[in-house]
């Protein structure tokens, strides 16, 4: 499917031919505004997305930290929600425990520092499932971004297309993007020292192609397009279907869109 | 033993964070023991100043001792306030493009800027109010010391009494602009917080507010402490023709006088700084706003020990009676004085760490453990060492500063 990405690099985006950005042109000078889209309802957790985007991006494998991850949510007949991601889901979801919780013996969820004798790992009865799903995440690459906003150098900064991007050789490394973003989608790069995120690979959209987590997904559930394109089919889709976003509370204008999203999503 | 390599997959804030429930693969303590430092700090030079303003400005004249001490140890507080952010960088070596190219929608841009002012103003201050004194050192001292105040007077030797009088004006107008500025750089830092609006417990308008109120205490409570010890050390000096109990009298007397003195200003910024922060929570608590669920849970459950008995309990209200009690004597002003340092300092503990204490899902929480023992670089710098590190730099710059001006008092006979 193409989708005329490659006009990415067009009048009025001022990308030089190695794609390299010299300075961000105003939004509506862009023929291009990139928007992503999840389906969550195509999602089987199998972490494929996840691992691409850790050896595209350089982001070492065994870090705990990544550019995207996904989430499995479980949600009981009696209404309590777990939900986790193991190490990013880098691996996938391959065992019936959620991560991150422990049941005392008489197998009520707790905080392991209290007094309990003995803790157990959670693995939800089957029976009790009410409903069960993935989410996967990455950068929102949001209209409004907050850390763009709070970066005191000015070392991140939103491309024309909207993408945010983080400049490696001006960050201090004050984590301020990170503690401003309600995605909690930036983190250090252990090696570069600097605040690392999810670009929705720019070098490889830039280029016409697709980021390697839709291309690593089998089952459709990730893709990108361009908004200011009309008949791009991801913005089809977004325009003509019950799209929804991450978070609009937060005023930043998230442009990954979700179909089939739960409002149990974090 | 963790291997260089293995060190290379840790994320900045792994090494003291704990997950538990539902927290985002991303999130880690990132602002760790130095970023409560940072307001700790600037607290304290803020507080200073204002405690030294209040003799030059608003002409509390038997403030005038320790004014002029509080006005010296901001000095010294200054450069310890960039100490924490600098030890906090990813990249050290950039912290200066802060200066070089800020971007002002972000309120750490300012920083520079507010600093450099606030810098300028206290320096200024401090040259006029010694001027004097640089003029009498530099006529009377040879050698590198007569160097120095040379260079200190800046060229200046007029000492008559419409220059002096200048003096004095000069360093109550700065006095006063410094008053406003001091607010702002601390007032600022509460802005740095209260502005991230994806930290349910930090924004709230008040937190600039509630900054500089609790700096002021901090600041007053430390230079009463500091000039109530110096005192103390000031006995061991030689007074050639005293009795060792006539010295030991007149210090107490300025002591106590000290104490009487300063403590009322202290009291009304504690209960100002108190009631602020309580009207942020019971307002928090009334509104129940959805962030409120996993508040709660961290403020009154997971948190509560650390907030409400060692910051409100132990840090605020105890203290507050300790001082309010009659028969108030020196050594209970000392305990209850360095029991309001550490409330505020619990405050700073609790807002920055209390603050990502809880997941960005509102479904999980993160605990922050102290780095003691250093492993490597970056659990010194953001660990217990590093902390020790900031706070001892400033009494080692009041000492450094003492060779060049009379900071520590020394007790008179009079």
């Amino acid at each position: 499917m193409k989708l005329g990405l490659g006009a990415a690099v067009g009048a009025g985006t001022l990308i030089t031919e190695t794609g390299k950005i010299i300075a961000a042109a105003p939004q509506n000078d862009s023929d291009t505004r990139y928007a992503f889209l999840v389906d969550t309802t195509k999602c089987v957790g199998c972490g494929f997305c996840v691992k691409a985007c850790k050896v595209e991006n350089e982001i070492p494998f065994e870090a705990n930290a990544s550019r995207t991850w996904v989430e499995r949510y479980v949600v009981m007949k009696d209404g309590s929600v777990y939900a986790d991601s193991p190490k990013a889901a880098r691996e996938g979801f391959t065992s019936p425990e959620i991560s991150g919780y422990v049941t005392s013996s008489e197998g009520k969820v707790v905080l392991p520092h209290g007094e309990h004798e003995e803790l157990h790992p959670l693995v939800p009865d089957e029976k009790e499932i009410s409903k069960s799903f993935f989410v996967p995440k990455l950068c929102n690459q949001c209209d409004k971004p907050a850390c763009v906003q709070v970066c005191p150098v000015g070392a991140t900064y939103q491309a024309a297309d909207g993408v945010v991007l983080v400049d490696r050789t001006w960050c201090i490394g004050c984590g301020y993007c990170i503690m401003s973003c309600p995605y909690g989608v930036r983190f250090f790069h252990p090696v570069q020292k600097v605040a690392e995120k999810c670009t929705w690979c720019y070098h490889r959209i830039t280029k016409g192609m697709k980021p390697a987590c839709v291309d690593a997904c089998a089952f459709g559930a990730r893709d990108i397009g361009n908004l200011k394109d009309p008949d791009d089919p991801v913005t089809k889709i977004i325009k003509t279907e019950r799209v929804q976003v991450l978070k609009p509370d937060y005023g930043t204008g998230p442009q990954a869109y979700y179909l089939g999203l739960d409002h149990e999503v974090r | 033993m963790i291997s260089e390599a293995a060190h290379e997959l840790i994320i900045h804030g792994e090494a003291w964070t704990e997950k538990f429930q539902f927290v985002y693969p991303n999130e880690f303590i990132v602002w760790s023991i130095q970023i409560v430092m940072y307001p700790y700090m600037t607290g304290l030079v803020a507080g200073a100043f204002v405690l030294s303003s209040l003799y030059h400005v608003f002409g509390q004249k038997q403030l005038k001792n320790v004014a002029t001490f509080s006005l010296a140890f901001s000095f010294c507080l200054l450069p310890v306030a960039m100490m924490p952010l600098q030890l906090h960088l990813q990249q050290p070596l950039r912290g200066m493009e802060v200066f070089f190219t800020p971007h002002f929608t972000s309120a750490i841009a300012a920083f520079g800027i507010v600093f450099s002012t606030y810098g300028a103003i206290v320096a200024s201050e401090i040259w006029f109010v010694y001027r004097k004194f640089f003029i009498d050192q530099a006529q009377s001292q040879g050698g590198l010391r007569g160097f120095i105040y040379k260079v200190l007077t800046l060229g200046s030797y007029d000492k008559s009494e419409e220059a002096l009088h200048t003096d004095h004006r000069m360093a109550t107008i700065l006095a006063a602009i410094g008053i406003p500025v001091a607010a702002f750089l601390h007032g600022y830092a509460g802005f740095i917080f209260g502005s991230v609006k994806a930290n349910a417990l930090w924004m709230t308008p008040l937190m600039p507010v509630i900054f500089i109120m609790s700096a002021v205490v901090s600041g007053i409570a430390l230079c009463m402490l500091v000039y109530i010890i110096m005192l103390e050390i000031s006995r061991m000096y030689k007074h050639p023709g005293l009795s060792n109990l006539q010295v030991k009298e007149t210090v107490r007397t300025q002591q106590m006088d000290v104490i009487m003195m300063t403590k009322r200003y202290l009291f009304i910024f504690l209960v100002a700084a108190i009631t602020l922060e309580l009207l942020d929570l019971i307002f928090r608590g009334y509104t129940a706003v959805k962030s409120w669920g996993i508040l709660s849970e961290v403020l009154l459950k997971h948190d509560f020990v650390k907030i409400f008995v060692l910051q409100y309990g132990l840090g605020n209200l105890l203290p507050f009676v300790m001082l309010l009690l009659p028969r108030l004597t020196i050594k209970r002003t000392v305990v209850a004085l360095c029991l309001v340092l550490y409330g505020v300092f619990m405050m700073r503990w609790n807002v920055v760490i209390g603050g990502q204490s809880f997941s960005l899902t509102f479904a999980g929480f993160m605990q922050y453990h102290l780095p003691f023992i250093p492993t490597n670089f970056e659990t010194f710098k953001e660990g217990f060492f590093g902390a020790l590190t900031v706070i001892a730099t400033p009494f080692f710059l009041l000492w450094l500063l003492n060779f060049i001006i009379p900071v520590i008092p020394k007790h008179s006979n009079q």
